[in-house]
């Protein structure tokens, strides 16, 4: 929690709102990540975690609050949110590839419309991307013919090419067969130890208690409670963390 | 029937198994004779001599090629060819428009879109032919073009429903990803949306494409000159010139050699898209 004084935290959230419709879905959301953290965020399905996320780089319009990227207000009306996109890096739960491109295209694409960068430096950043989650192989391949831990690290190579300041994963691993979460985590787990800056949406405790700075437990649209995760894992201070976490915990058992 | 005796079990009795067959194969044959039956009464009642007389003069036959070919199927190729181009390049717009978050595009494009729909295409095109110069004194130079025109108007405003339907059924999360990528919207939709959108109406455009193509008989009504007489036209001319009803049919059967590849072609592509899913 403690950013260096002086330091723009990479991630800032100011009470942000927002409603679909009637239904608040977040209700006054505050949470900072500074440069090279790395935060999990747990709850519920339908507490709010995964818009939450979509806040941060605009998919969601928040309904009120303050969203800083780097110090830059992305809710400001007159702010170019492509710019600041570019230095975000999502991974989504479904992968979301382009399926008419292949692998290598998927991550060439975005670097030369977006960054302008020719075509062979996207290419040799793409290469060396696909290299770091293993899959440089398959660079000529439709992503159809992968399988989904193959597809969700070509993602994860796709958002990296960009060269992200910070990387978000909205539940990363929840569309995936149990026996090819373990590729996607490791690759993440990578990523983390490398240094990146890192908002990771996720219901793999293991992951959360192993790679996280701090683990924010959102529940009803607020953040009940926030703590490294030795603490929040092992003495949980709110009564529906502790019985979020039995929940979770007895389904990994059984 | 000796194995009934060793699996009694599997079948039904035979005598109501024979009983069931003997019904359907009644059936089979009932449709059969019925079939035979029209069959023998068009081959005695129908007047065969005087058809061919009429309709299918085999010296006329012949008097129609080559120009049949050269002229008029190459006329109807091209009004098809301009009509959908830019009949496409309309009908992209038009589809934008509709799915635009900015409102007057939105009502334009439904207004465009039900009025020519809900209008017989000849009616469009005599409006576009004879109203368009009296309106905004607009001539639109030569038979080809005013042809070309009309059809892509008409044909935009169907190609327009089917574009939107294509871009609404490619998952939003593509828009998303593109977009997260920094893309603006213009590049997600023209490098992610579009391309993917395109895959998935190509058998309802091959679709349009044949409409467009017997469409192209409509010129004939606002003029075509010479030399840009299209296939109706010239069978017509042909029927007018010789008394006899010969042009037409073969103009027919020159399309019918045009639109059944067509049509042929937009059934496998559903198919295989059908099986791709």
């Amino acid at each position: 929690m403690t950013t260096k004084p002086g330091a723009v935290p990479a991630v800032h959230l100011v009470n942000v709102r927002k409603s679909f419709g009637r239904l608040e879905v977040l209700r006054g959301i505050d949470l900072q990540v500074a440069a090279g953290e790395k935060v999990c965020i747990i709850g519920a399905s339908g507490s709010g975690k995964s818009t939450l996320l979509r806040c941060v780089n605009l998919l969601e319009r928040p309904t009120s609050g303050r969203v800083l990227v780097e110090g830059i207000d992305v809710t400001a009306p007159d702010c170019d949110i492509d710019r600041v996109r570019a230095r975000v890096g999502m991974v989504f739960q479904q992968f979301n590839l382009f399926p008419h491109l292949t692998v290598e295209r998927n991550v060439t694409i975005a670097q030369e419309t977006v960054l302008g960068r020719p075509h062979d430096l996207a290419v040799d950043t793409a290469m060396a991307m696909l290299r770091r989650v293993g899959l440089d192989e398959k660079r000529h391949e439709y992503p159809a013919r992968l399988s989904g831990g193959q597809q969700q690290r070509v993602a994860i190579a796709r958002a990296l090419a960009m060269d992200p300041s910070v990387m978000l994963f909205d539940e990363a691993t929840s569309a995936l067969d149990p026996e090819l979460v373990g590729e996607v985590l490791h690759v993440m787990r990578e990523l983390a130890d490398e240094g990146m800056t890192m908002l990771v949406v996720t219901h793999e405790m293991g992951f959360a208690r192993r790679v996280a700075d701090r683990v924010a437990f959102i529940d009803e649209g607020v953040i009940l409670e926030e703590s490294p995760p030795a603490e929040l894992f092992e003495s949980p201070r709110e009564e529906r963390t502790r019985r979020f976490l039995q929940r979770v915990l007895e389904r990994d058992e059984s | 029937m000796t194995s009934g005796a060793e699996r009694p079990a599997q079948e039904p009795p035979p005598s109501r198994r024979r009983l069931l067959v003997s019904r359907a194969t009644l059936g089979q044959w009932a449709l059969y004779g019925g079939t035979l039956a029209v069959i023998l009464f068009l081959a005695v009642a129908v007047d065969w001599a005087r058809l061919q007389d009429k309709m299918f003069r085999t010296d006329l036959v012949v008097d129609q090629f080559p120009r049949i070919v050269t002229q008029a199927a190459k006329n109807t190729l091209i009004f098809t060819a301009f009509g959908f181009a830019g009949g496409l390049a309309l009908g992209v717009v038009l589809a934008l428009m509709r799915l635009s978050t900015f409102r007057p595009y939105r009502w334009f494009a439904a207004v465009y879109i039900d009025v020519i729909r809900g209008l017989p295409a000849l009616l469009v095109l005599i409006f576009i032919a004879f109203g368009l110069p009296i309106a905004l004194d607009i001539r639109i130079p030569g038979t080809y073009g005013r042809g070309s025109v009309a059809l892509a108007i008409v044909s935009s405003a169907y190609i327009a429903e089917v574009v939107r339907a294509g871009i609404e059924a490619v998952p939003k999360g593509q828009t998303e990803a593109a977009r997260s990528l920094g893309m603006s919207h213009g590049q997600a939709l023209r490098r992610i949306v579009i391309p993917q959108a395109f895959r998935i109406i190509i058998p309802p455009m091959t679709n349009e494409l044949v409409l467009l193509l017997k469409d192209t008989a409509l010129i004939s009504v606002i003029g075509v000159t010479e030399a840009t007489k299209e296939l109706t036209r010239f069978g017509r001319d042909g029927v007018n010139e010789n008394a006899n009803a010969t042009p037409l049919v073969v103009a027919g059967l020159v399309y019918l050699a045009l639109t059944l590849p067509m049509t042929r072609l937009a059934g496998y592509l559903e198919r295989r898209a059908r099986a791709s899913r």
